[in-house]
């Protein structure tokens, strides 16, 4: 059983750590300063809640590797996060999307996730579930105003939905590891949520005067380790420091 | 580029029992994107328990070139300090 909860564990890690790193780009590159403060706060609270789901990946792996290794010492196939995380920011508000898209699922998730039988989960799942809601909070009215806001904006984030749409079907993949995962009720079943998913981003895309796509062919393949090209990329920023000094710490 | 934001003033109270001081301002376009701005840059170090946000326009204050007239009037009025009292050593610190 450990290995398969070390698997999905790794899943929820990655797509924490890989949004995380995200967000933490936007500092110093932010619209305002207000936003350049909170976008990396955000961050934080993902890399928090990976740091936690790491340490947990390394016990159940029986200490083989440091959570540190885990998140940065692994090759791209062997992250295993939802090609959502990685996308590139591009603008402010296709962030502000990704990031709508990705809380909401994961406040949905935490929830159901409390009555974990592994306590180690269910006590990530409290601390997280109240950051989630802030994030929620606070890129749910960004996509309210900047969907009604001017034509520029409204079509800014039409074009935004259009891109990262097809993503989001990925949040609700269950891997063999997850089904296993399921049925022994540690952790959720994913699709289980989906419905209430969706009712709650077309209720804040009817605030934002957005329409609700409907999407024919979705994107998968992160959580079997085939990720976009920018994937690449990204590890090799996130990894610099422990490539460059393996090992160090501060 | 045209922008509408606001200048809000920021109040955070510490602690229940104490009131809501000014901590500085942020920048946003209405009262609930002030409000989570004001949370992101003034709450960082679990810094209060309340935020109050007030648009500095809407704030009326004393004019800088009737400072005499105003504030000074008290200058002579010594007697309102309570220095005049022996304060027994019970009663600690006020």
């Amino acid at each position: 059983m450990s290995e398969n909860l070390f698997f999905s564990t790794i899943e929820l890690a990655d797509d924490h750590l890989i949004l995380g790193h995200r967000l933490s780009e936007w500092c110093g590159h932010a619209p305002t300063l207000e936003e350049d403060l909170s976008l990396p706060n955000l961050g934080l609270d993902l890399l928090g809640a990976a740091t936690n789901l790491y340490s947990l990946a390394s016990n159940l792996e029986g200490g083989k590797r440091s959570e540190d290794e885990l998140a940065f010492g692994r090759i791209e196939k062997e992250y295993k996060n939802c090609l959502l995380v990685e996308k590139p920011n591009e603008n402010f508000g296709h962030t502000m999307l990704k990031q709508l898209y990705f809380c909401v699922f994961m406040k949905l998730f935490w929830n159901e996730c409390n009555s974990s039988k592994n306590k180690i989960l269910a006590g990530i799942s409290e601390k997280s579930q109240k950051e989630m809601i802030y994030h929620i909070r606070h890129s749910g009215e960004w996509v309210i105003r900047l969907g009604d806001g001017t034509e520029e904006s409204h079509s800014k984030m039409t074009e935004a939905i259009n891109e990262l749409h097809p993503y989001t079907e990925e949040l609700f993949y269950m891997s063999e590891a997850s089904l296993n995962c399921a049925k022994k009720n540690y952790l959720p079943d994913r699709l289980k949520i989906k419905e209430a998913w969706e009712k709650e981003i077309k209720d804040i895309f009817k605030e934002a005067t957005l329409s609700y796509p409907s999407i024919l062919h979705f994107q998968i393949g992160g959580r079997n380790g085939i990720h976009t090209e920018t994937m690449g990329h990204l590890i090799s920023t996130m990894q610099y420091l422990q490539r460059t000094y393996p090992g160090q710490t501060w | 580029m045209e922008t509408k934001s606001t200048l809000w003033e920021v109040f955070i109270r510490s602690k229940s029992g104490l009131s809501h001081k000014h901590v500085g301002s942020v920048h946003a376009g209405d009262e609930v994107m002030a409000l989570n701005a004001a949370r992101d840059t003034y709450t960082r170090r679990n810094e209060g328990i309340s935020i109050w946000i007030v648009p500095s326009a809407k704030i009326t204050a004393s004019d800088l070139n009737n400072i005499s007239e105003t504030l000074e009037n008290s200058e002579n009025k010594i007697y309102r300090h309570p220095s005049f009292y022996d304060i027994p050593d019970d009663v600690g610190h006020m």
